[in-house]
């Protein structure tokens, strides 16, 4: 009889290198032992990471589908098994999982769409994703536009793909912002929400928003200012998981499951959901 | 349809624990419980509401997952199960074996729970008919037959006789093991005692709860009304209701480090403490009140949304028992309509 696929039982993975992109953010490259992806995933989709006898938790995957030989996962310190991984060296194994839930309707709703981006601080790592996964689709999306802040320069994941690669790509139009003045910035300095009103983007554009609730919640308001439909709105929830599979209960929000169901959402969706999450 | 003396239950046990593991009702320091039979046990086959709900045997309260070896950089994942062996649960009331298909529609969809299906597919389940429904019993509003439960096997308590029908054929074979202690029994005497018992349940205090009058669009309306605040003050966020109830599945998954050896396994949680969804970020459910609503608003909107209206609330009336604050999911469905007028 063939072994039914087991939800619960993770792979063991290695990491095969750690680049620091932040004082607090590190983006780990991991394979399967075998030297393969561990996976085949869409943008957007997550999984469960774990060191064991510290424990487990679900990241987004950093790194895009197209991407053929490796899974990247960036992760921001703040709490046990982050604070374990980023004290992890080259050649570490960890248990790996997924991947989980609903993607970005790459192939659906955003084909031939112009696209606006907006992520703060740690919220690129799940646009990376799709960011990438646009670059190497690219005939199939319109024009993109990224506005991209952090709390001052040197947490701006990702810097040098941004300003190497993403810059230097036809049809795109990349705005930095840090929060404060700092030495040695010359870019824009000030909010997200507020520089996204500023570069002033046609309201005709998918936005796609990622980063800390208070900063989608302004962000969105403004984009609603702005004449943005909701339905053309889409963000990533966050809630605690344990399962990722939609069993455990933890991430129910009306009759969704986060993990699931999520944790990709349109506007138009979270606005049927009860406000808990 | 057969037949045996209830005075001759204890050979049957005996001889159906000689085959496979035999759960049932039974009772230690005077609480009755699901539990393995051993000699001398003190089965209570008839207590019509056990203390827990038999969704131990398929979803344990604590449940290995894994094991690891960690050795350095390295990790060697070791699952530590063994192969399920065929077991019998013995005494299921319509109620909890209803439950089943509700835990069944949560861990038999993709990706299928794998440690929840070998188990589910090894057990044999006998179910017995209710003579006695209790005044805290309202399967009926879930349209649940109390009468006639189904599973692997059926028996009806009549008299001095238990009535014995297999359904299925894990119940057949099982049946046939054991058919030298039973005697041809009459489907006429089983057909009389099972109207007596609709009769019985028709009577009961909660038989004029309706949950297809349900408002729903009032519960998710009122979802930040008073009606919920009022229904929930003295909720205690003890947990017990979830604990007791046989439909609850909600389970935390942790891990258990002892030197070289990890153990990952799970447990159940409960949606009514407030660690559940509390994260470094934040805490979506702040309040108690909001906690309790998630509860009964998951069994009676969410839940069913999501499963072709199947309620994930079976009736068997534990919470209504157990809550130390005598709380419990009748007042929540009467104080939203939930009453035949
Ligand atoms: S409803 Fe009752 S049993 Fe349930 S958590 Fe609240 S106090 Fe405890
Ligand atoms: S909610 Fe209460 S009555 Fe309903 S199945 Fe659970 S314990 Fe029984
Ligand atoms: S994390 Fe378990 S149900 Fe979503």
């Amino acid at each position: 009889m063939e072994k039914e696929f087991e939800a619960l039982i993770p792979q063991v993975c290695v990491i095969t290198d750690i680049r620091k992109d932040t004082p607090d953010v590190k983006t780990f490259r991991v394979v399967a032992l075998d030297g393969k992806k561990p996976f085949i995933h869409k943008p957007g989709q997550c999984a469960m990471l774990s060191i064991p006898g510290v424990g487990e938790a679900l990241f987004s995957i950093t790194s895009s589908p197209t991407q053929t030989e490796y899974v990247e996962f960036s992760i921001k310190k703040c709490g046990c098994v982050t604070e374990m991984l980023h004290s992890f060296e080259v050649g570490q194994q960890i248990t790996v999982r997924g991947p989980y839930g609903r993607c970005f309707p790459v192939d659906t709703v955003f084909k031939g769409k112009d696209m606006l981006f907006i992520a703060g601080g740690i919220g690129l790592a799940p646009l990376r994703s799709v960011i990438n996964y646009i670059r190497d689709n690219r005939k199939d999306y319109g024009k993109v536009a990224i506005v991209y802040g952090s709390r001052s320069a040197d947490d701006l994941v990702d810097y040098k793909e941004i300003i190497d690669e993403w810059q230097k790509e036809k049809d795109f139009d990349v705005y930095l912002t840090i929060d404060r003045e700092q030495e040695g910035w010359t870019g824009h300095v000030g909010f997200v929400p507020n520089y996204v009103k500023e570069v002033n983007i046609p309201n005709t554009y998918t936005a796609v928003l990622c980063g800390p609730p208070i900063m989608i919640k302004f962000t969105l308001q403004g984009l609603l200012e702005l004449g943005f439909e909701k339905k053309n709105i889409y963000t990533t929830l966050e809630l605690r998981m344990k399962c990722g599979i939609g069993k455990c209960g933890r991430c129910n929000v009306g009759g969704k499951y986060v993990c699931k169901d999520g944790p990709v959402f349109c506007m138009t969706e979270l606005d049927e959901l009860p406000d808990e999450y | 349809m057969l037949k045996i003396d209830i005075s001759s239950l204890p050979l049957l046990y005996e001889k159906i624990a000689s085959l496979y593991p035999l759960v049932l009702p039974i009772k230690k320091a005077n609480e009755v419980n699901y539990d393995k039979y051993s000699n001398g046990a003190e089965v209570s086959l008839f207590t019509l509401k056990t203390n827990k709900s038999p969704k131990d045997m398929f979803f344990p309260q604590t449940e290995d997952l894994m094991k690891f070896k960690v050795d350095g950089q390295k990790i060697e994942i070791i699952d530590t199960r063994k192969e399920a062996q065929p077991f019998v649960v013995m005494g299921v009331k319509a109620c909890d074996y209803k439950a089943f298909e509700v835990l069944d529609r949560v861990f038999l969809v993709d990706p299928i729970d794998t440690y929840y299906k070998t188990k589910r597919e090894a057990g044999i389940i006998i179910t017995l008919a209710c003579d006695r429904p209790e005044e805290s019993c309202f399967c009926k509003a879930f349209n649940i037959d109390a009468s006639s439960p189904l599973g692997d096997i059926t028996t009806w308590k009549v008299g001095d006789k238990l009535f014995w029908k297999a359904n299925t054929q894990k119940g057949k074979d099982l049946t046939e093991k054991i058919k030298d202690l039973f005697t041809e029994g009459d489907e006429k005497t089983v057909e009389k005692a099972k109207q007596e018992i609709t009769e019985t349940i028709s009577k009961l205090p909660f038989s004029n709860i309706d949950v297809n009058a349900l408002s729903k669009d009032e519960m998710l309306d009122t979802f930040k009304s008073d009606k919920w605040s009022k229904l929930s003050e003295a909720c205690l966020g003890c947990g017990t209701c979830t604990f007791v109830c046989p439909t609850c599945q909600c389970f935390d998954i942790r891990e258990f480090n002892a030197n070289d050896k990890i153990m990952r396994f799970r447990c159940w949680d409960s949606c009514m403490y407030k660690d559940f969804t509390k994260t470094a970020g934040g805490q979506p459910r702040p309040t108690q009140m909001q906690r309790f609503r998630q509860r009964f608003m998951h069994k009676l909107v969410y839940y069913p949304e999501n499963n072709d209206g199947l309620y994930s609330c079976v009736g068997c009336g534990r919470c209504v028992k157990k809550c130390p604050s005598h709380l419990n999911i009748v007042k929540v469905i009467k104080a939203f309509g939930g009453e035949k007028k």
